[in-house]
């Protein structure tokens, strides 16, 4: 007879074991599904996970993929942990991208030292105003902030397409809905000869550290801790939620946008209307993955990144729709959510019957 | 008591139930006759709420069986023992604010019960009037006072032609004069052949009332006797074991300079089912405890919200410190000019369940602990632990999560942590509710430390004998309305009812609700 | 603008809003069990794409609006057992459906995109019909329209008239005092979730028989999201929902209204008015934060676990 209890104490194991066990469900599962729709498994599992470690070059693709998510997740555990429900980083990263790019064609005949830094900042800035509405609407009129955010990513998209068609469509470019190529000044410097790895990957994991030291080393940090955890203790604390619900989102907004404009400014070259292959929404899982923890996002980043790869080898190699990566997402946060129960409770086997 | 047969109405044997760490319940066995009022006594957490819950078929029981007018049955849900003819009145009450009176009513009853009662607003008028309970089936929970509420409840068990009713602390909730009315239903009852269950920690009563008492400690049965041969004291001493310290009295004192004071405060209710405040003053001196009695619902919270500043509507003029006007500043501000405050919600607001004790005093505790926006975790953990050794909390460490405290012991630690603050002015919520006497003892001797040392403390809380025990000026609030401030030794527990119930109010309108109730 | 083109106009609106009024039904149902599911789109999608592929094997417009509807179900089910079952958080398990979803559809429905099928035909109600301007708004349309008519009739009957509508607001008020009192809260929650994901799926197959008619990837374009707001624009009533899903469909249909005056506004841009209208009506709705509170079931979003019940 098994039964399920109730833990006296959460298990700490199963918290660090949860990520883990939600992983490995979800590649049996991903093995299960390829046998039935006549893929090999091993085959299917060795491209998506193995291959984007395979060389180097692979390695410098994933490092690419992984900073956008991280930056976006790092913002998002934040808000997470603060109860601030923003499902915008995708509107935010794409708002960031937009205004960063219109900065850079400012800038397009520029040799100026601070066109880069200036292009940053407006990036940056533009994913703090997408950011910035939402929580206002929030706090000031009391709407619901995950609609919102939500409908602030379908609006950043039709704008940013809107863009790419009007004011910022490369002239040259025979009518493709694309911006001009940007020139040096304004572009990302890579790390590596011969890579595309470039400056936003510092910028991702440098975010994962400030993030985890405002957590736990910050009385900020320790607030934003207590009113996402029981918000009634932190109205009687007396801390200041406005205050907080605006860090959080504003930081969010600010790493997403830098996520945007890295994109645009780095990889990409130029705007184009498909910025981001749902990053900000793949963030959310990333964010869950590693615990609400922004160094454990930083892992959880990683993995992401290598199914991200790992999707787009599966769809080139094997014939395999890419829409797989995020039906992958989806199946690793319900596992993720389902081991999370045996945090707090835990099976018992005995051998009497329950009246 | 009439016994009308010599089968007993219910039988349980060796009931057990185990939760994770703590079994509520070992080994029970109790017999209820038709007509008995039978209380059921017990500090918290000895085994009482588990015990009926079982008897209702919420709970489900490890072990035991329960025998129902002589066969044995098995209830496993709260509509098999409706259908036996068993009805319950929850602590908290199981009505729907939303619905109207017949719409809760109508939830408990069976298709078949419905189809035998016909026009169910009838019946409920017709029972109504029989038994005094004045209940009007179309009105809505949410305008009901506390009191109708649990009238609503007994309704409910009526309705369905109850045999056994079992009362969960029936009488926490009402005022003096309300509990009387409930005893002259109860004894109707009774006569009638319906058996009571009667939970309760208030001995008095239960000498009162009840034919028999079972007291339970640790979750087992420790004695059983009839109260009418016993005083509260020979009864508390098999509750409690030993014989418990006997808090019989402490000095009053008369308080110094006016410190804190509240000035025509009237503020509509933010919530929909909340109460509005209406013209309070209150002065609160250095040196005194001012005790605040009133059923609960009756604008308690309201108050304590706007005074400490969780409530953020501003209201400068009416709310000053020191001759300084705070009703502007937000609660963390307030905090820093030397205010501090015990909730009643301990588990979720005075403490973070899921933090560690550590945390848990940085919570309200920061001045000294952080520095240039950093924390000195180092500090904060030995701080904590001098808390934890000085007010006797019982915990493995200052890394326990505040969950893993029992009540009392985690209201000793948030009543250590706000003291060690050294507030000028303590706001006290219920500080002694749902704890062990020991606890309760700690507490009451800390507040008086602080009291003497110079503090002022506004002390709230239902039960009225506290504040007797404690406050040097009392009040009562009702619906909103503060009454006058009396010296404790001015005054009597039948006066203060009277209060609680809204006699001091000038405008009979307002408090319509009391009236009617008592109409 | 003449008296054809608002008719043509009205026409289009119902028909738009039809989706929406489907999948916000389901949800106030849902929302007023107490739980909140923001896996609607998802669902939606894999309505849509099961109803296209379904209809499209068979031929059987029918039985593609069927197997939609069991789709959302279990769909809802997956969601069901994680929040009801293991306790899990209902906002990220609401958002790992439609992730989920999201990505399964396009999965399933990769091999078909752009092929097409012959949608319901409209059928004009003897009568009703003839009704002046009324009669070509109403009762000119496909018998999913039709169906979604009846649907709020019964469920504005259902809630508000029956022990049955009772015990669903006694459940989103208050779980632990119905449980308390013997109603099997988690029984009623299973069944309004799923009932919502029924209703999700059938509104997904409206998009891909009806409206398109065919598959797109993401055709919902967010439609599962807009409905979650509409439920709050209605206050959790029935009636409301109904008419706020006409309006919700004419704020998406505002291009043609704006082409008709003569304008001429670039299409992306107006793309994005269904959006900015559901913001501005959400701030608008939500400022009255007292009566929001008033009309929101109480336990809406917040976990219940009948094992706490000590």
């Amino acid at each position: 007879m098994i039964r399920i209890q109730a833990r006296t104490e959460p298990s700490s194991l199963m918290k660090v074991a949860s990520p883990l066990l939600a992983i490995l469900l979800t590649l049996i599962f991903g093995g299960i599904l390829f046998s039935a729709i006549g893929k090999s498994p091993s085959q299917a599992l060795h491209v998506l996970l193995i291959a984007p470690l395979a060389d180097s070059y692979n390695i410098g693709e994933m490092f690419v993929k992984m900073g956008p998510l991280l930056l976006c997740a790092v913002g998002l555990s934040l808000c997470y942990r603060a109860n601030m429900w923003n499902i915008g980083a995708e509107g935010q990263l794409l708002a960031g991208a937009l205004g960063g790019s219109a900065m850079a064609l400012y800038f397009i005949d520029s040799d100026s030292a601070l066109a880069l830094p200036i292009t940053l900042l407006a990036g940056i800035a533009s994913g703090m105003i997408w950011a910035a509405v939402p929580t206002f609407l929030k706090l000031r009129f009391n709407s619901n902030l995950i609609l919102t955010t939500i409908m602030f990513n379908y609006i950043a998209l039709y704008l940013l397409i809107w863009a790419v068609h009007g004011p910022l469509r490369d002239p040259q470019g025979f009518g493709f809905p694309e911006s001009a190529m940007f020139t040096d000044a304004t572009l990302l410097p890579t790390l590596f000869e011969n890579s595309r790895i470039h400056l936003g990957i510092v910028f991702a994991i440098l975010s994962g550290i400030i993030g985890w030291f405002i957590l736990s080393k910050t009385h900020l940090g320790f607030q934003i801790r207590v009113f996402g955890a029981d918000e009634p203790a932190a109205r009687y604390a007396g801390f200041n939620s406005k205050k907080l619900s605006w860090f959080v989102m504003l930081f969010a907004g600010s790493l997403a946008g830098l996520a945007g404009v890295s994109e645009t400014i780095g990889p990409i070259g130029q705007l184009v209307p498909n910025v981001s292959p749902g990053y900000g929404y793949s963030a959310i899982i990333v964010a869950y993955l590693g615990r609400l923890h922004p160094l454990g996002a930083i892992i959880a980043a990683v993995f992401m990144a290598v199914i991200y790869m790992g999707g787009d080898l599966a769809q080139i190699e094997m014939g395999i729709p890419v829409a797989v990566v995020s039906m992958f997402q989806g199946i690793l946060l319900f596992f993720l959510l389902a081991c999370d129960f045996f945090i707090n409770n835990r099976l018992s086997f005995s051998n009497q019957a329950t009246n | 008591m009439k016994t009308h047969n010599s089968v007993s109405r219910l039988e349980l044997a060796n009931i057990t139930k185990q939760y994770p760490g703590c079994l509520a319940n070992d080994n029970i066995s109790l017999t209820l006759m038709p007509g008995e009022i039978h209380a059921l006594l017990g500090e918290n957490g000895a085994g009482k709420s588990t015990l009926v819950k079982t008897i209702y078929g919420v709970v489900a029981p490890d072990k035991g069986d329960i025998i129902w007018d002589g066969r044995e049955v098995s209830i496993k849900s709260p509509s098999i023992a409706r259908d036996l003819g068993i009805g319950m009145v929850f602590q908290h009450f199981s009505l729907f604010e939303t619905l109207t009176v017949s719409q809760n009513i109508e939830l408990c009853l069976s298709k078949a019960q419905l189809n035998n009662i016909g026009d169910l607003a009838d019946r409920i008028k017709k029972l109504s009037a029989e038994y005094g309970l004045n209940v009007d089936p179309s009105r809505y929970i949410h305008s009901l006072s506390i009191g109708e509420r649990q009238r609503v409840e007994i309704m409910r068990c009526l309705v369905q032609s109850v045999k056994l009713l079992i009362l969960d602390e029936p009488t926490s909730v009402l005022t003096p004069q309300e509990v009387s009315g409930l005893f002259d239903v109860l004894r109707t009852l009774s006569k009638e052949g319906c058996s009571i269950l009667f939970i309760s920690h208030k001995l008095h009563e239960v000498t009162e009332i009840c034919h028999k008492a079972t007291i339970l400690r640790g979750g087992k049965v420790v004695d059983t006797c009839i109260p009418n041969e016993e005083t509260p004291a020979t009864i508390a001493k098999m509750m409690v074991g030993e014989l418990a310290e006997q808090e019989a009295g402490y000095i009053k004192r008369e308080g110094t300079n006016v410190i804190f004071s509240v000035t025509n405060l009237s503020l509509p209710s933010k919530h929909p089912f909340g109460t509005a405040l209406k013209d309070i003053n209150l002065t609160l001196k250095a040196g005194e405890i001012l005790g605040i009695a009133g059923v609960a619902g009756n604008g308690q919270d309201e108050l304590m919200a706007i005074i400490s500043g969780e409530d953020a509507r501003n209201v400068k003029q009416a709310i000053s410190l020191n001759n300084l006007d705070i009703g502007h500043l937000h609660a963390g501000e307030r905090r820093k000019l030397g205010m501090a405050y015990v909730p009643e919600e301990r588990l979720g607001r005075g403490a973070v369940p899921d933090m560690s004790l550590t945390e848990n005093t940085l919570l309200t505790h920061s001045d000294g602990f952080v520095k240039n926006g950093l924390v000195q975790w180092q500090s904060i953990k030995n701080y904590t632990q001098t808390l934890i050794t000085k007010y006797k909390v019982k915990c493995h460490g200052e890394f326990s999560e505040a969950k893993s405290l029992s009540g009392g012991n985690l209201q000793k630690f948030i009543m250590g942590r706000e003291i060690g603050q050294n507030p000028k002015v303590l706001i006290c919520a219920h500080p002694t509710w749902g704890v062990d006497v020991g606890a309760a003892l700690a507490i009451h001797q800390a507040l008086l430390e602080l009291r003497d040392q110079g503090a002022a403390i506004l002390l709230i809380s239902e039960d009225i004998d506290e504040l007797f025990l404690l406050a040097d000026r009392m009040a009562a609030v009702c619906n909103g309305h503060l009454s006058p401030l009396v010296k404790t030794e001015h005054t009597n527990i039948d006066q203060i009812g009277q209060w609680m119930a809204g006699t001091f109010i000038n405008n009979t309108s307002v408090c319509a609700q009391e009236q009617e109730a008592k109409a | 603008m003449d008296s054809d083109l608002i008719v043509q106009i009205l026409f289009a609106a119902v028909k738009t809003g039809t989706p929406l009024l489907f999948i916000a039904l389901g949800e106030v149902i849902c929302e007023k069990s107490g739980i909140l599911n923001l896996g609607q789109e998802g669902m939606m999608l894999m309505g849509a794409v099961v109803g296209f592929l379904a209809a499209y094997s068979t031929g059987n417009m029918g039985f593609g609006v069927l197997a939609a509807m069991i789709m959302g179900s279990t769909m809802s089910l997956i969601f069901a057992v994680l929040v009801l079952q293991l306790g899990a958080n209902q906002v990220a398990t609401g958002l790992a459906l439609t992730i989920f979803g999201t990505g399964l559809s396009a999965f399933v429905g990769a091999g078909f995109v752009g092929q097409t099928i012959q949608g319901f035909p409209p059928i004009a109600i003897p009568l009703l019909s003839d009704i002046p301007y009324l009669g070509r708004i109403l009762f000119n349309h496909d018998i999913l329209v039709y169906f979604s008519f009846g649907m709020t009739a019964v469920l504005f009957y259902v809630v508000n008239k029956t022990r049955i509508g009772l015990t669903l607001k006694a459940v989103g008020e208050n779980p632990n005092a119905a449980n308390a009192i013997g109603i099997p809260v988690l029984k009623v929650r299973y069944l309004a979730i799923m009932f919502g994901g029924a209703m999700a799926g059938i509104s997904g197959a409206y998009m891909s028989l009806v409206y398109t008619p065919m598959w797109v990837e993401n055709m919902t374009a967010g439609r599962g999201w807009i409905a979650l707001a509409l439920v709050v624009f209605a206050s959790w009533r029935i009636g409301r929902i109904m008419l706020g899903a006409y309006l919700f469909g004419l704020a998406s249909i505002m291009h043609l209204v704006l082409q008709g005056m003569g304008w001429s506004i670039s299409p992306n841009l107006l793309a994005m008015l269904p959006y900015v209208a559901t913001v501005v009506v959400m701030v608008i709705i939500s400022a009255d934060h007292f009566k929001e509170k008033l009309l929101a079931p109480r336990s809406l979003g917040k976990p219940f676990d009948p094992r706490n019940m000590a």
